[in-house]
């Protein structure tokens, strides 16, 4: 039953880039789901490793440093890593699209906005011809709050704010069930970030689609995600609902309460900041046992080693396996750290 | 009250474009007192990027004074430009344009301390520049590297060390923070502030980020369109902002608190209008909920509203 109201379902991925004698672990047996029609936070550092998990789920890694060694990723019940190049494209900005993080670079800039839409559309729905075609990229582009006339405009007569509103029309050309944002406002001002995310909370509304929305923003997963993902150094160490995360009654990963902490609020009035200190580990050079540990304040002796962690394999079968910490869950939340698990006895 | 150690008077720098002048900033007159902080807020295209250089000399001014230490440095020759220059620096907003690719990160950072003969010994520049690398938080491992070889976080840690060698009086960081992770930002934020307790130094504090802009913040200008239209202590502006640019800024900051999901936010409508020959009246008005006849028509005037509150919205007060 489960498996058909996810329509995403990341199980145990591994991914390596594999350099001149270095492996950097950018991501670390993760597993993640994203029900139909809800949106998934995806919050972390720079380096954590969520672009990676992004560009994994559309197969567009490089192809000649980056090794899948295990995982599956399941999209409406087919493993896209089991797929070929001509089905990948069936489905990249089909079912599934991204919007890239940089609109200023994401746009080729000597291409018309109209083309650059078509591009998408032609690919996708071969239907659409000539007049149709044009009165589609114009639909498309006053669904995100741009004039249709300026279809033949090209990317430096936008705005930051209008170009990003674009990259979000190709995104939504073909009304994809799964929508890929990378950091989709970060490159924005506050006011026109307000203005995108009421655009995405609209379309998202209007087209049903599920969304992973990757950011670094707190304040924005707050505003727009009904589930969050907080990823560290490769691992997703706390997962639950938007309640579980910001609830700070609850328990939290220390790394959690650390970016909390990191944050200036408007309300309270403090003088220091408590960030956390030192910096992620490189992806090179993992630590051993739990990854947070060199940076945590409640380390204990058994966050530095692996533990043995119950988990079900393929077929449902429970087993022991090594993990780097034990993760446990709590109804729709679930905590990867030594702190809340008993000692002594597997998660 | 404390002496003001930089003092601008009605400064400022338009530009020449094809369609007419582009005025980046317009009128702004204001003072920082030593060992404080001003944040300069507004949107991208308001010109606080250009207000930081134009003080810095890196832009010519139009018209204006800028004062440092009592002295208008508009008028400085060559020779003591070069000695503002050690005491006045910036960390640039962009750490992937800011910095020499062909240079490694020690190059970097050593190059004023060689230009401007700090140190009599290689030794002494390499002994400073490792410290340097230490207090913004790069390993010695990445002084051989290229910038290209590593993320935007580490690049403005190389900015904010090159910038902190010369044991400046007064930087201007224009948006030091924006390209680094929270908890990243968080450490560079606390290493501004203690430099400035152990330093004494003077902050222009450029951003558009304005929870970080009230933390580091004793004073905070807001500006738009090449104005100056709000100043006010820290404390006070976010308490009672009284322009509606201000109010509709802050309401717009996306709060990671629970209660906020799917909800519509009153965002503003529009972008912002052309600051090429701007119209006479408040600027802020085509996009102003609040916006009558008389907007369009009254001139920009700083009013204080209250006491060292200052605003120039002609309806201040009347809302």
């Amino acid at each position: 039953m489960e498996k058909q109201q996810n329509l995403l379902e990341i199980k145990h991925l591994t991914i390596q880039y594999v350099t001149e004698g270095e492996v950097v672990h950018a991501v670390n047996d993760i597993s993640l789901t994203i029900p139909k029609g809800k949106t998934l936070g995806l919050v972390g550092e720079t380096g954590a490793g969520k672009t990676t998990t992004a560009l994994s789920i559309l197969q567009l890694l490089p192809k000649f440093t980056a090794r899948i060694p295990t995982g599956e990723i399941w999209f409406d019940g087919e493993n896209l890593l089991e797929k070929n190049e001509a089905r990948m494209r069936k489905i990249r900005g089909g079912r599934i699209s991204m919007i890239f993080q940089d609109p200023m670079t994401s746009l080729n800039p000597v291409l018309t906005v109209r083309d650059q839409i078509a591009e998408v559309l032609k690919l996708h729905r071969h239907d659409l011809k000539g007049e149709a075609l044009d009165q589609e990229i114009g639909r498309l582009l006053e669904m995100v709050g741009i004039p249709a006339f300026r279809m033949s405009d090209y990317p430096h007569q936008f705005s930051g704010g209008m170009k990003q509103r674009v990259v979000i029309a190709i995104a939504i050309a073909c009304s994809p069930e799964l929508l890929i944002a990378d950091e989709p406002t970060t490159a924005l001002d506050v006011t026109i970030q307000a203005q995108v995310l009421n655009m995405m909370r609209r379309l998202r509304r209007e087209l049903g689609s599920s969304m992973l929305m990757i950011t670094h923003d707190l304040g924005v997963v707050a505003n727009i995600c009904d589930y969050v993902a907080i990823m560290y150094a490769g691992e997703i160490v706390e997962y639950g609902t938007v309640e579980d995360i910001f609830d700070p009654e609850r328990k939290h990963h220390p790394y959690t309460e650390g970016l909390f902490r990191s944050i200036p609020n408007i309300y309270v009035e403090s003088h220091r900041l408590q960030p956390i200190d030192g910096l992620m580990p490189e992806p090179t050079n993992l630590p051993q046992g739990c990854m947070f540990h060199p940076r945590c304040p409640h380390c204990m002796e058994r966050c530095t080693v692996p533990c043995k962690t119950a988990a079900t394999d393929g077929d449902g079968k429970a087993q022991i396996v090594e993990a780097s910490a034990p993760t446990v869950v709590e109804g729709t939340h679930s905590i990867k750290c030594h702190l809340f698990a008993k000692e002594g006895e597997p998660a | 009250m404390s002496e003001a150690i930089l003092e601008c008077r009605n400064l400022k720098k338009y530009f020449d474009t094809p369609r007419g002048k582009l005025h980046a900033v317009d009128d702004v007159s204001f003072s920082i007192e030593t060992g404080k902080t001003l944040g300069v807020v507004g949107e991208s295209g308001c010109g606080k990027s250009t207000l930081g250089r134009t003080i810095l000399r890196l832009l010519p001014a139009t018209s204006g004074q800028v004062l440092f230490e009592g002295r208008n440095i508009l008028e400085c020759d060559k020779k003591e430009s070069v000695e503002l220059r050690r005491k006045m620096q910036i960390v640039f907003q962009d750490p992937y344009a800011s910095l020499d690719p062909r240079k490694t990160v020690f190059q970097t950072i050593a190059e004023p301390l060689q230009f401007h003969k700090m140190y009599a010994t290689a030794d002494g520049v390499e002994a400073r520049t490792y410290e340097l690398m230490r207090t913004v938080g790069l390993t010695e491992r990445y002084a051989s590297m290229y910038p290209h070889e590593m993320d935007g976080g580490r690049r403005q840690r190389i900015g904010i060390a090159r910038a902190l060698s010369l044991n400046p009086k007064f930087v201007v960081c224009d948006e030091p923070v924006s390209a680094l992770d929270v908890s990243i930002q968080a450490q560079v934020l606390n290493l501004l502030m203690d430099l400035q307790e152990q330093m004494g130094l003077t902050y222009m504090f450029i951003t558009h980020n304005l929870s970080v802009v009230k933390h580091i913040s004793d004073e905070i200008a807001v500006m738009y369109l090449g104005q100056m239209i709000e100043r006010a202590s820290s404390r006070d502006l976010f308490a009672n902002p009284a322009h509606p640019y201000t109010k509709a800024l802050l309401a717009a900051i996306p709060m990671p608190v629970l209660g906020q999901k799917n909800l519509e936010s009153e965002a503003l409508s529009g972008e912002l209008t052309s600051p090429v020959d701007p119209k006479p009246g408040c600027r802020f008005a085509p996009r102003c909920p609040y916006a009558t006849k008389e907007c369009a028509e009254a001139p920009y005037q700083l009013r204080e509203i209250a006491p060292n509150h200052w605003c120039a919205c002609p309806m201040a007060g009347k809302l």
